[in-house]
């Protein structure tokens, strides 16, 4: 099968700090791949650079045939890339509802009922007419993974989806997506919950300082002794301030 | 025709060092505190007229005033600071600061307006009107004593902030307030001081600035908008850069001057969106996180 | 809710029917003066708010395109050789004047974050301004430009001017409300609230900005040229008056930045009080004091602005014990279970979120 997202030897440095390092990874079409790596190892960076937020120093971005290194964010989203945060990102002031009409492309009422049908699939339609600030945060959580499939992207990038949610609602989270996944949507996971991981994902690559240190099977992954020295035993909930930054 | 050109680079240079100390104040705020202080302009102003009455009344010595004004220019800006500033928060926090220190420049402007009326004063002492003449260049005293005032300005900033353990909270504070807080900085308390400091410098760049300028409370919003030019292009946060701008700026209007007087001034706003537009942060200033 | 609708259709017709039957019950030439002011500046300020209150950029140079419809219609007036009524014939002229300095300036100004967007609008600003002062032949400098004479009696022209304004405001007020409610109106809104995310779904912030501050230029022109012939004359700072957009600013966060009919009511208390006070006190600054003063009141006490914040009171006057609703744009989400660290919410309102938020996470999801 080939690969729908395809990152190529990207490197990205904050001043001198590299986040990222020759970093290559593969998400093959109708997979559910994930990526993990202890605190500051560069997952969210990665995103930043697929998704335009942040230029690349080096490498390139493959989404199937296509180019799109450094593209802006517009037009990463046109392409078909869809991407979640690891601090939910939603537009406070509107409703619920509007927050998903902001992505939807088509016209009045076949947009509404679509984004209407997506609110009732993650279970938040009871709130579509109260402002998207009101909403808990795994009820925002919910809200963004909603939104970003509105516009049916292929590939769905998802920052820490499980973060800081209730076990209920961890699980209903990986139920969407492999639902999703089975009526043939990519899945990029970005995640620290090791049981969401393992359970959910096809393949799961591990990023330490930039750079990838194994790619594999589940399985495999978690007996890798590299991963282990990665992550020096315990792994230690985030505590990033701002979304964007190098995770 | 060059003699003319060459003294309008001498104007320039000096009148720039009286800017500067203006402008440092204002990029002072910025740096640490990401305020927008509008009310810089009419606050220079205020300084002026604080300088006035001690000279016309108790016959102070320009300079020897300062002792005076300048912790009076410390306590007022402590005072807005803790009374407007401190309370707004959120995303839109810049914006929202710019908008009330507008608003506390037209307090201030209206009050001094009351006190003293449309009429233009102006600051003397001996040194005011005399200049020594050097190779055939006119350089007055008092732009002198104002360059090298400038100069001790800049340099006692720089101590404070990089010899200093209160310095070192400001910059701590500068390049991340959160984990400042986490390491024990009093933040609200730097916040203050800080304003306080760029606004205290103020009251020698009123100083300078009455006794080189005739002025009136309306002088403040020609002020705030060079300051601005000034500041934006050295880049925000950049007390080097602040000089640097101001004496460039000012050799430049000072040269534009020469053929065409009304003119003159565009050359600052249109350096300011220039600059704002090609490079955002100035030439010296701080590289902008992406997100708004 | 059709009873809800019911009453404010009801009101909304008496509202219309008052505002026709104004002049007429009120028929004193200085009464409807300050009427049509106040009518100029709800229009005006209908228009600032379609651009600065939706998407966020808090303009300061609105008196540019404002000043500059002003212009337009005196130089075509003098130019052309424009007399009498026919001069009302120029103000689509102001509006596309208006229009066509709003291109550039936006091309400008909106590609800066948004503190140094209002810089930059000042700037502009006190660029057209000195323009003004200093093309002497095209704009006339110090003494500026007349209107032609409009052979009008005073009580005839207060009346006639009434109903222009008011067309304008009608017409200003219509576009915001249609805007608010189409999905243009949408993703300046979610401009406001998260450009970088907006752009990420898709949504061409450029152009809708820059659709948005054209249109705010017409209708700001437009009036410009409006208020140029009540007040038959136009000068440098006049035109172009840096207390025009603070002015702007105050009526719309005064009533709710971003709401329709908030800068309407801004407008409403704002503009006839300042008149009133310059009027009185011709030499003094005293109108400029107040304005700031009440600026600095407004953001320290009501920052949310009068229609937001009595809606509040009337919710919860309504639905007694719920929890408040935190503000919308301007706080940072507050995780209510506490494991994710964010920048701690430390303003009052910021704390009743997050009170509000810990109160919902303690019952479901």
């Amino acid at each position: 099968m080939t690969a729908l997202l395809r990152t190529e030897g990207v490197g990205k440095a904050y001043g001198g700090v590299h986040a990222l390092d020759s970093c290559t990874v593969e998400v093959e079409e109708g997979s559910v791949a994930g990526l993990i790596g202890p605190n500051g190892s560069g997952k969210t960076t990665l995103f930043n650079v697929i998704t335009g937020y942040a230029k690349a120093d080096a490498g390139h971005i493959y989404l199937g045939d296509r180019k799109i290194t450094n593209a802006a964010p517009d037009r990463v989203f046109g392409f078909g890339i869809g991407r979640t945060f690891q601090l939910t990102r939603i537009f406070a002031s509107l409703t619920v509802l509007e927050n998903m009409l902001v992505a939807s492309p088509n016209g009045r009422a076949a947009a509404r009922r679509r984004a209407m049908e997506q609110l009732e699939f993650v279970g938040i339609a009871g709130h579509h007419a109260e402002p998207a600030g009101t909403l808990s945060y795994g009820q925002r959580k919910l809200l963004e993974l909603a939104y970003v499939l509105v516009a049916d992207p292929a590939i769905v990038l998802l920052d820490e989806p499980a973060g800081g949610v209730n076990l209920s609602l961890v699980n209903t989270i990986a139920d969407r997506i492999r639902e999703l996944n089975a009526a043939g949507k990519t899945f990029l996971i970005v995640e620290h919950n090791m049981e969401f991981v393992m359970g959910l994902c096809d393949r799961v690559t591990v990023l330490d300082s930039g750079t990838v240190v194994a790619a594999g099977p589940p399985a495999i992954i978690r007996t890798d002794r590299r991963v282990l020295n990665a992550y020096l035993g315990e792994d230690l909930p985030d505590n990033d301030p701002h979304p964007g930054e190098q995770s | 025709m060059a003699h003319q050109i060459y003294q309008a680079i001498v104007d320039g240079i000096l009148v720039g060092g009286v800017y500067a100390l203006m402008a440092v104040g204002l990029t002072l705020i910025f740096g640490v505190l990401d305020i927008i202080n509008i009310a810089q302009g009419v606050l220079v102003v205020l300084g002026a007229y604080l300088s006035y009455e001690l000279s016309t009344r108790l016959h102070m010595d320009l300079f020897l005033g300062l002792l005076i004004t300048v912790p009076a220019m410390f306590v007022i800006g402590v005072v807005i600071q803790w009374a407007f500033i401190r309370r707004l928060r959120g995303r839109e926090r810049t914006s929202m600061t710019l908008l009330v220190t507008y608003a506390v420049a037209l307090i201030i402007e209206g009050i001094l307006y009351e006190i003293y009326g449309p009429n233009v004063k102006q600051l003397n002492a001996s040194y005011v009107q005399s200049s020594v003449h050097i190779f055939g260049f006119y350089l007055p005293y008092i732009y002198l004593y104002g360059f090298a005032l400038a100069v001790a300005v800049i340099v006692a900033i720089y101590a404070l902030l990089y010899r200093t353990r209160f310095g070192r909270s400001v910059r701590a504070t500068m390049q991340d307030e959160t984990a400042a807080r986490l390491i024990g900085v009093d933040v609200n308390r730097v916040a203050a001081i800080t304003f306080g400091v760029g606004v205290a410098v103020t009251a020698a760049g009123g100083m300078m600035f009455g006794a080189t300028n005739s002025f009136n409370p309306n002088s403040g919003y020609d002020l705030i908008s060079r300051l601005l030019a000034i500041i934006i292009l050295g880049g925000l946060g950049s007390i080097g850069g602040a000089l640097a701008a101001s004496v460039f700026m000012l050799t430049v209007e000072s040269l534009v001057t020469i053929w065409s007087p009304e003119w003159a001034i565009v050359v600052f706003y249109a350096a300011l969106v220039v600059v704002l537009v090609i490079r955002p942060t100035g030439f010296f200033g701080r590289q902008p996180v992406r997100a708004q | 809710m059709s009873a809800q609708r019911a009453v404010s259709g009801a009101a909304l017709i008496v509202l219309v029917a008052a505002a026709v039957a104004f002049p007429v019950i009120f028929s004193s030439p200085v009464v409807t003066n300050y009427a049509v002011y106040a009518l100029i500046f709800v229009a005006v300020v209908s228009a600032w708010n379609v651009f600065s209150g939706f998407s966020g950029y808090i303009s300061l140079g609105h008196a540019v395109f404002f000043g500059s419809g002003a212009y337009a219609v005196g130089i075509a007036a003098k130019d052309w050789h424009i007399t009498g009524t026919g001069v009302f014939a120029l103000l689509p002229l102001a509006a596309a004047v208006g229009a066509v300095i709003a291109v550039p300036f936006g091309l400008i100004a909106l590609r800066v974050r948004r503190h140094t967007f209002i810089v930059i609008t000042i700037a502009i600003f006190f660029i057209f301004q000195l323009m003004a002062y200093n093309l002497n032949s095209f704009t006339g400098g110090t003494i500026g430009m007349s209107a032609p004479f409009l052979p009008w009696s005073p009580t005839t022209f207060n009346d006639r001017f009434y109903y222009i304004t008011l067309a304008c405001a009608a017409g200003a007020v219509v576009m915001a409300v249609l805007i608010r409610r189409s999905r243009f109106g949408l993703q300046l809104r979610a401009i406001r609230d998260d450009e970088d995310r907006a752009r990420g779904l898709g949504v061409r912030t450029m152009r809708v900005k820059m659709t948005a501050l054209v249109l705010s230029a017409a209708v700001a022109g437009l009036v410009g040229g409006v208020w140029f012939l009540y007040l038959t004359q136009v000068l440098p700072n006049t035109g172009f008056d840096p207390l025009f957009d603070l002015a702007l600013v105050l009526m719309a966060f005064l009533g709710g930045l971003g709401t329709i009919s908030g800068p309407i009511i801004g407008a409403l208390i704002i503009e006839p009080g300042q008149l009133y006070l310059t009027i009185k006190y011709t030499n003094g600054y005293a109108s400029e004091i107040l304005l700031g003063a009440l600026f600095l009141l407004i953001v320290l006490f009501m920052p949310r602005g009068l229609v937001p914040t009595f809606g509040e009171w009337v919710r919860r006057a309504r639905t007694r014990g719920r929890p408040v609703v935190p503000p919308p744009a301007s706080q940072r989400a507050a995780p209510p279970s506490g494991l994710r660290s964010e920048e701690p919410a430390t303003s009052d309102e910021g704390r009743r979120g997050l009170k509000a938020a810990r109160r919902r996470a303690g019952r479901a999801t």
